[in-house]
């Protein structure tokens, strides 16, 4: 059975909107031509696919269902979980159901912490107990583990280079169809990067992570490869849930806060007045709370609503959810504050204008010259914003998170993850796992976003567009 | 001068008000002291005998916003409104739910804020226009491209990772600094060493790449090519032509900043217990104290404001072309 969160619904409605816009801008030169600039850049175009590799993971985390539990109920209907599931969670069965009892290394096949067991001969004794699903498979696994390890990850290359070489050569042939060129002719040009769009960046990208993925998902097959946390769940699975939650404040913020920004900015720009000044009363108001303080009173807020309301909530995921969905309202909230007042300067600007003054002499109507003269002129500065804030929300979330106003406790989050592995710092040997797992996945998608709004900017900021 | 920071002093009166109702809205209206209570209590069979008991305690008992059992100006002053949001304005803080008078924890603990904020602010500064400045010699060579990527990736690192990075370094495997803590005087000098190379490591990426656009929007105009024209070297149109003009956003990009530092570094003041404003903030967000909350929305609101006010002015003083009107 299909369940739907408000996160997922909005999520589909975000994705709606952008494949929309492909269309509609494929077919239009002057929309086009500030993307193609940005596809001319090697390191844009490497950071798309990674983007891509993690949107994918979370869109197939944002299809949530109720499994069919296997018996029917009395009535003869189909009976479901109560526990909701996402495909992800479905694709990552292996890894999410096999718990071990507590923390343990990366590759381990012991137990972190040593416990006393009961030999055959009735002796008891404290050592480290063979984990029950970590390199369960090796006889003997001081010797073996390495060997075994090289095995699965020379065979699990191997099949994600086979996945990118057909992958490689299903393109060659588009683009030579495309181009009418010899097949040849196609493979010197991407080697060398002489085409128009990198796609030698972007294969080499998707070839570099196709290996890492099959490597990692033949290698979490047996083992834990980033390890367990304090109740024994794979911090692998742990930190490719976080994806999800990661990506959702990153753009899901930026969307709920694009209306008001938009609409509130361009009036106060358009009509000036005493539109202006209500509206820049409200701005200057709100961006004059530091940040962290209205959020920190907002999810107070919100914490005490759920507290005395919690019967309305069908399950914890249900309730994380809503939490995540307001987080980011009160994110939005907080950073509209600066689009809005960008894109008010801009109106001034823009209105003063000979073809818009032209358009009010001709007797064109407000609402017209908005959204045919001024909207389309400051989309530029819209879609940098949304770009560029999103790598600081992902980072912002880890800060909340760590000062407890950030998602729920029960959701997985990067964030938590760092919350949770920053007690165990003083442990000894240290549990590095948790934070390492969270600092990759982190880094990995804020650095890829950096490099790609830079791009984006350098393609739409009509300052610095440079003259082809 | 005078003229224009009374006008700017008295529009700041509104935008407080404002601040005030929003905070006054999101405590008492979308949950009412009941709720507040309720939760305080901790139990979901609390009596109305316990809740009432509380609110009298904390003074949150009177009507909301109109008294209408009062007299006269009892209307308006007996009331949470006027008790809890109007003080505000006379920077009269009351007591936190958990009866400590706020004012004078936050005259204590600004302090060990500023012990770290003002060391950060500076030697971040240096550190980052030291950094820009070489960026910017080499401008157009791989030192330019390298330190841009350099720069991108360490803003890329959250900075609760250089936090505990830097703890770990340090402290736990060098054991040259205490890993937290915090003391009076002069022993509180090698807490502070910890925080500020964090503070200031962490900062490096942005800053830096700030720094090194402003100097280079600053370098292709046309008194740095006359500059140049007149055969001087590099360095001095660097040093002393760049530089100096470049100051001027560059100053006021710190001042708007100052005011800010009372309220010190919400995380680094947590993660490094140092008994500042931060971790005061931090405190009364975890144990639900509204009060403090409150109080330090309100102080960070009046300081932002400030900030603005103290921005236009040393415009004038770092640029007399501009002028206040």
């Amino acid at each position: 059975m299909p369940v739907l969160f408000w996160t997922d619904i909005l999520i589909f409605v975000l994705v709606a909107v952008v494949t929309a816009f492909f269309f509609y801008a494929r077919r239009r030169e002057h929309l086009r031509a500030p993307w193609r600039q940005v596809s001319r850049s090697g390191v844009a175009m490497g950071s798309v696919v990674v983007l891509a590799f993690y949107a994918t993971v979370a869109l197939l985390d944002s299809l949530h269902f109720r499994p069919v539990l296997g018996d029917r109920g009395e009535d003869g209907r189909v009976q479901y979980a109560h526990e909701v599931l996402s495909v992800f969670d479905l694709l990552a069965t292996s890894i999410r159901t096999r718990d071990e009892k507590t923390y343990s290394a990366p590759f381990a096949a012991f137990l972190y912490a040593k416990e006393t067991v009961e030999l055959p001969d009735g002796r008891q004794e404290r050592r480290y107990p063979r984990l029950r699903h970590g390199g369960s498979h090796l006889q003997n696994p001081d010797e073996d583990k390495i060997g075994d390890i090289i095995a699965t990850s020379v065979f699990a290359s191997v099949k994600g280079l086979l996945v990118w070489s057909g992958s490689c050569t299903v393109l060659l042939l588009l683009l030579a169809g495309r181009t009418r060129k010899n097949l040849g002719v196609v493979f010197e040009d991407v080697t060398r990067g002489r085409t128009h769009t990198r796609w030698r960046s972007i294969l080499v990208t998707l070839g570099f992570l196709l290996v890492v993925s099959f490597v990692a998902a033949d290698l979490s097959a047996k083992y834990h490869i980033l390890g367990t946390d304090k109740v024994g769940e794979d911090v692998f699975y742990q930190t490719l849930k976080s994806i999800r939650t990661g990506l959702v404040i990153g753009t899901l913020t930026t969307l709920v806060m694009l209306p008001f920004a938009i609409l509130l900015g361009i009036m106060a720009g358009y009509f000036r007045g005493w539109v202006d000044d209500v509206i820049q009363y409200v701005y200057t108001t709100l961006s004059s709370i530091p940040g962290v303080l209205l959020i920190a009173a907002a999810v107070l807020i919100l914490q005490v609503y759920l507290d005395n309301h919690a019967e309305q909530f069908a399950s914890v995921a249900e309730r994380a959810d809503l939490r995540l969905l307001f987080l980011c309202l009160i994110l939005g909230v907080t950073s509209w504050t600066s689009l809005c007042r960008y894109l008010r300067g801009e109106t001034l600007k823009l209105r003063e204008i000979d073809y818009i003054q032209a358009a009010e002499a001709l007797g064109v109507r407000h609402f017209s010259i908005i959204s045919r003269h001024i909207l389309p002129n400051v989309m530029h500065i819209v879609l940098i914003t949304v770009v560029l804030d999103f790598s600081g929300l992902v980072l912002a979330e880890a800060v909340l998170s760590y000062v407890q106003i950030g998602v729920d406790p029960t959701m997985n989050s990067w964030g938590n993850m760092i919350n949770s592995a920053r007690l165990e710092m003083a442990r000894e040997p240290i549990v590095w796992w948790s934070l390492f797992a969270a600092f990759v996945f982190m880094f990995t998608l804020v650095l890829s976003a950096n490099l790609f709004s830079d791009a984006l900017r350098d393609a739409f900021d009509p300052r610095m567009r440079r003259q082809p | 001068m005078i003229a224009y920071i009374t006008r700017r002093a008295l529009y700041a009166i509104p935008i407080l008000l404002g601040v005030n109702l929003l905070t006054f809205f999101l405590f008492f209206v979308v949950n009412s002291p009941d709720d507040i209570a309720r939760s305080q209590l901790g139990d979901r069979r609390v009596t109305a005998e316990a809740i009432e008991h509380w609110k009298r305690a904390h003074g949150y008992h009177r009507p909301l916003i109109i008294n209408g059992d009062s007299q006269g100006f009892g209307r308006i002053t007996d009331t949470v409104f006027f008790d809890k949001s109007v003080r505000l304005f006379a920077f009269d803080f009351g007591s936190s739910d958990s009866g400590r008078d706020i004012g004078y924890d936050i005259s204590q603990r600004m302090w060990p804020s500023l012990a770290i904020a003002v060391p950060t602010l500076l030697v971040g500064v240096m550190v980052n226009v030291t950094f820009a400045l070489g960026i910017v010699f080499f401008r157009g060579t791989y030192v330019d491209f390298w330190g841009v990527v350099v720069c991108v990736m360490l803003l890329s690192v959250s900075s609760l990772f250089y936090i505990i990075g830097g703890q770990y370094l340090l402290s736990k495997l060098l054991h040259l600094v205490p890993i937290s803590g915090y003391d009076t005087g002069v022993n509180a000098l090698k807490f502070l060493v910890l925080p500020v190379i964090v503070g200031v490591i962490s900062g490096i990426g942005s800053g830096t790449r700030w720094y090194r656009t402003l100097f280079l929007e600053e370098i292709e105009k046309d008194y740095v090519r006359t500059a140049r024209a007149k055969g001087l070297s590099e360095q001095l149109v660097l040093f002393r032509h760049v530089l100096r003009n470049a100051l001027i956003p560059l100053l006021t990009g710190i001042v708007v900043l100052l005011p800010l530092l009372f309220m010190g570094s919400l995380i680094v003041e947590s993660f490094f217990g140092v008994p500042g404003l931060g971790s005061y903030t931090i405190d009364g967000i975890q144990r639900q104290d509204f009060a403090i909350v409150r109080s330090m929305v309100f102080l960070g609101s009046v300081l932002y404001i400030l900030g603005l006010i103290l921005t236009d002015i040393s415009y004038t003083m770092a640029d007399p072309r501009v002028r206040l009107n």
